[in-house]
């Protein structure tokens, strides 16, 4: 989910609003030597904080960066984000979002059914249309749906909603351990790592791997604080270090996701060679929501930025993610 | 004639694969229920034994061999579910392996059953969510389908699901005209704000035209059916068919709709229901329509022009 993105109402999607089956997408894997990558997804036109991960994930040592899609949405002027994801040598796979302003759709793949939703997402995704060059829009159009590395010995898949459906929600609490061990095996890879919900989360897998939702880096995860969330996946015993962050230390372990932050538990056997961590980072939010009320978007996204509650699109929450949240 | 001979030539019913068994149905009581709702479309009632209770053996056991088909989340309907003295047991149990949601009318919440599936809720990794079907926003609109007093009793309901700790997603069957719906969606939010729910959940679904419901309205038209060519670029995951499979008193069925069909019964076990199945009930059309009509999100939403 991307805040602010247009609900397809009810009934059946055409043909050609649908992305493509996973199966016919399965990239080749691609080896790497990084001992760390840094993750993120749902970018939500937050300039400003993508400024703030990339520079984080550099000083934590992330020898390479990944986008997991949706770039638009919610923030102010999305054409500032491809020039910076290409600069700072993201490798970014396109999300749902991305998808249709390519593509140029009538709407973002979602399907909310709440009035009130549909109503910001319209706004929103209008907006972003709207402001997103034709340049940018057919680039969007080439980035692929999902990646794969080899990394440390592992097989790590990185897909937008699932490794099976660009478009779908994977939450803590609606995602039972048995089914995401079917999924990691059905699609052969021992790390997962997806975004599309906005709320990050991890498991750990029945054969020793992950299963990881890097969250979003647009919005804070409806925690009630300002700061924004990225993933690093380090090689064991390479995750140990405290680099001095702009991120305030104390915040590392608030509740967030249903996970706390910081957690580097390896300890299931020995077996792991990979730590999956949540990082939080602080930038300049109060900038942003200026930027936001400049180009005259909803006061409900402002809110969302300056107090960390969601206050829309909150239908596809379950229950314990929304009781978490203020709205 | 049966309805596949109703066809016109040519226009043959789909089939749709059980492309992974994401969510496992169980119809706990049955067709039992303490209310007789004029719109229900598998006739529910206090003496309705077309379909019996499931014992709690039987449900563990699916329940623990869920495992198998990397099962993703539980949904319990019937009948009235709470009805059934062991569905705090069976509950407990789900919230073990993953996320449960239960389908009530929400006029038997006992203090303790709430206090045994609040502390399961606690406990778990997962999300219990407990959707309160209420058919209007007041007594006058609710009222005659589902009984007299059952909308107090429902609100009631909520009432006792907000003080343990729950968010109840309050479910309307669509009984007034289209055109009403955002001021029956107001009136509605009013009222369970009234009622101390701050943020409502509120989920709207289309009527099924079958069972009781097929003399209460118009019934299905001939031309309600899905044909192959309605098929062509439809997104199958809408249709619970293709991820979902029934567990009730007779055996698996193919989905919680269509249980009353002596040909939704696929067998009595996994491998059995593990076939395709044709879209040849005019209920199909209804989902066919709306889509994700059964699970917690979508349902009929407001008409994107």
């Amino acid at each position: 989910m991307t805040p602010g993105e247009e609900g397809g109402g009810a009934g059946a999607v055409a043909a050609t609003d649908r992305p493509q089956a996973a199966e016919e997408r399965d990239p080749e894997v691609r080896a790497t030597d990084a001992r760390r990558i840094a993750v993120f997804g749902g970018v939500y036109s937050n300039w400003r904080a993508l400024e703030a991960v990339v520079e984080d994930a550099r000083r934590r040592g992330a020898d390479e960066l990944y986008c997991l899609g949706d770039l638009g949405a919610f923030g102010p002027n999305p054409d500032r984000i491809p020039p910076r994801l290409i600069d700072a040598d993201v490798r970014t796979i396109r999300g749902n979002y991305d998808d249709s302003i390519s593509r140029g759709l009538d709407d973002c793949q979602c399907g909310y059914t709440d009035p009130r939703d549909n109503h910001f997402a319209r706004l929103s995704y209008r907006y972003t249309f709207r402001n997103t060059s034709e340049r940018w829009r057919e680039w969007m159009g080439t980035l692929p749906e999902q990646r794969r590395i080899e990394m440390a010995g592992r097989e790590v898949l990185m897909c937008h909603g699932s490794p099976r459906r660009m478009n779908e929600f994977l939450w803590e609490s609606t995602s039972s351990t048995q089914f995401l061990d079917w999924m990691a095996r059905e699609h052969g890879a021992d790390v997962v790592l997806c975004t599309h919900t906005g709320i990050h989360w991890k498991r750990r897998l029945s054969g020793g791997g992950w299963f990881a939702n890097v969250g979003c880096i647009g919005r804070p995860p409806n925690d009630g604080r300002t700061d924004v969330w990225y993933t690093l996946l380090s090689t064991e015993g390479d995750g140990g270090e405290e680099p001095t962050s702009a991120s305030s230390p104390g915040e590392r372990e608030a509740p967030a996701g249903g996970n706390g932050g910081r957690d580097r538990s390896t300890g299931d056997g020995g077996d792991a060679a990979l730590e999956v961590e949540f990082v939080p980072v602080s930038y300049d939010h109060e900038a942003l929501a200026e930027e936001m009320r400049r180009e005259e978007l909803p006061e409900e996204f402002v809110e969302t930025i300056l107090t960390g509650w969601w206050t829309t699109c909150l239908e596809v929450l379950p229950a314990k993610e929304r009781r978490r949240g203020r709205h | 004639m049966d309805e596949q001979d109703a066809r016109p030539e040519g226009a043959g019913a789909p089939e749709v694969e059980l492309e992974h068994l994401d969510t496992l149905w169980f119809q706990v009581t049955g067709t039992i229920c303490n209310l007789e709702c004029s719109h229900c479309f598998i006739s529910c009632s206090p003496d309705n034994h077309t379909l019996e209770f499931l014992d709690l053996e039987t449900v563990l056991d699916w329940v623990e061999r869920s495992g198998e088909w990397g099962v993703k989340e539980f949904y319990v309907t019937g009948g009235e579910p709470f009805m059934h003295r062991d569905l705090a047991a069976m509950l407990e149990a789900m919230l073990q392996r993953g996320p449960a949601s239960v389908l009530t009318n929400g006029t038997l919440m006992r203090e303790k059953t709430l206090r045994r599936l609040a502390t399961a809720h606690e406990e778990s990794r997962y999300s219990l969510e407990i959707r309160v079907s209420i058919d209007g926003p007041n007594p006058e609109m609710n009222d005659p389908i589902r009984g007299e007093g059952t909308f107090e009793r429902a609100m009631e309901g909520v009432r006792k699901l907000l003080d343990h700790g729950f968010l109840p997603i309050v479910t309307a069957t669509q009984v007034w005209d289209q055109e009403e719906d955002e001021a029956v969606r107001r009136e509605f939010m009013e009222n369970l704000r009234a009622q101390g729910y701050e943020n409502p959940r509120l989920k709207i679904l289309p009527s099924i035209k079958t069972g009781r419901e097929a003399a209460r309205s118009r019934g299905y038209g001939e031309g309600e059916r899905v044909t192959a060519a309605m098929m062509e670029g439809y997104e199958e995951e809408q249709l619970i068919c293709s991820s979902a499979r029934i567990v009730t008193s007779e055996g698996v069925h193919v989905c919680p709709i269509l249980v009353d069909e002596p040909d939704s019964l696929m067998g009595q076990t996994m491998e059995e229901a593990d076939e395709p199945f044709e879209l040849k009930h005019q209920a199909c059309y209804t989902c066919w329509l709306h889509g994700a009509i059964c699970s917690n999100y979508g349902g009929i939403g407001e008409e994107v022009t």
